[in-house]
């Protein structure tokens, strides 16, 4: 329901980040969602490309990798992917309560593209 | 082609006021709580009832969210104490600079305890940092007792779980027992309360949890000055 919030705080970093590296261009953004982050990723993809069509950001690509829940193991120091609630250790079966991650509402990068040299031979004198 | 690594919180400017908020309620010794819930499972009801009691010191406020209307401010105002509404016109959550700004003419150096009512919706408050000390989910046994398995995003984050219309169970099929186990499942050794706004079972359990809390808050505070 707040993904059209998410994808303009995505935007609004993007353009944060982009502005740092004059003469170039955003091209594509990843971004981290857990399975406990209350994100629905068809409409984040839906609200983002809904915002980036005709914007200063047009043609921006959205690639979204959706992270499990995991938990770490005090006993053994294992750390594993929760399925079904089931908390258990699957080395020394163990019920751990140590969530590590699954929550992740997080930007991991941004591609930019160099803009293209205008070639001093094609300007209109 | 070159790729920056970017690794920041999508909602890092709302957790960036959200932080400078949690600070000021530290430093001024307020505990601040956040009550998530569906649409009309008594966190009005609760908080009416909070404020009774609370009426007596004058040291606590709310800052309640809805889309429309003053009604639930309406509703809180009559024990005295700071009410404001934020209506937020379709936002379906509060975020961090709402409470901010809702703040501007208050004095928190009166406060002891500040509650924030968030818009009723089990989904997108969980996603946003109000520097509260807690989220607090609220669920009513008219709901159904796997609520928390279809919606753990806000049972997963929320420190108590406020089992509300306690009443009426003997008159729906609500598995308590059932319910939080299955919020247990999702968030293991989540803390439980059963409450009863109307009759007023569960509301000194309610209020030691709200005291200890702000007693554990006090201490941080005192270190921190330390």
């Amino acid at each position: 329901m707040h993904e059209m919030g998410i994808a303009n705080s995505i935007l609004e970093a993007v353009r944060a980040e982009s502005a740092r590296y004059p003469g170039s261009r955003p091209v594509k953004v990843g971004v981290r969602l857990g399975e406990l982050a209350a994100i629905d990723p068809d409409s984040l993809r839906f609200c983002f490309e809904a915002l980036v069509a005709g914007s200063d950001l047009d043609g921006l690509v959205l690639e979204i990798e959706e992270t499990r829940r995991k938990h770490h193991c005090r006993e053994c120091g294992t750390d594993f992917v929760v399925t079904q609630f089931n908390f258990e250790c699957p080395q020394c079966h163990a019920l751990s309560r140590d969530c590590i991650a699954g929550d992740e509402l997080e930007l991991s990068y941004v591609e930019v593209e160099e803009d293209e040299p205008v070639a001093l031979g094609t300007q209109n004198s | 082609m070159n790729r920056l690594p970017l690794e920041r919180k999508i909602l890092s400017e709302n957790d960036r006021v959200a932080a400078a908020l949690r600070e000021r309620f530290l430093h001024q010794g307020v505990l601040c709580v956040n009550l998530i819930s569906s649409p009309g499972s008594g966190k009005t009801t609760l908080l009416e009832r909070t404020l009774s009691a609370f009426a007596v010191t004058g040291r606590a406020a709310v800052l309640t969210g809805d889309l429309q209307t003053e009604n639930d401010a309406e509703r809180l105002r009559k024990f005295g104490l700071p009410v404001k509404q934020i209506t937020t016109g379709g936002t379906c959550h509060l975020d961090a600079r709402m409470i901010e700004r809702h703040l501007e003419d208050w004095r928190l150096e009166n406060l002891d305890y500040l509650f924030i009512e968030n818009v009723g919706n089990l989904v997108c408050p969980a996603s946003y940092d109000l520097g509260e000390a807690a989220k607090i989910v609220v669920l009513s046994v008219t709901e159904g007792e796997d609520k928390p398995l279809k919606y753990p995003s806000i049972f997963f984050k929320a420190e108590l779980l406020v089992l509300n219309k306690v009443d009426l169970l003997p008159y729906v099929p609500f598995d308590i027992e059932d319910a939080i186990d299955n919020a247990r499942m999702v968030h293991p050794g989540l803390e439980v309360i059963r409450v009863s706004s109307l009759t007023g079972h569960g509301l000194s359990e309610w209020s030691a949890w709200l005291k200890q809390r702000r007693s554990a808050l006090l201490k941080s505070t005192a270190e921190t000055v330390a």
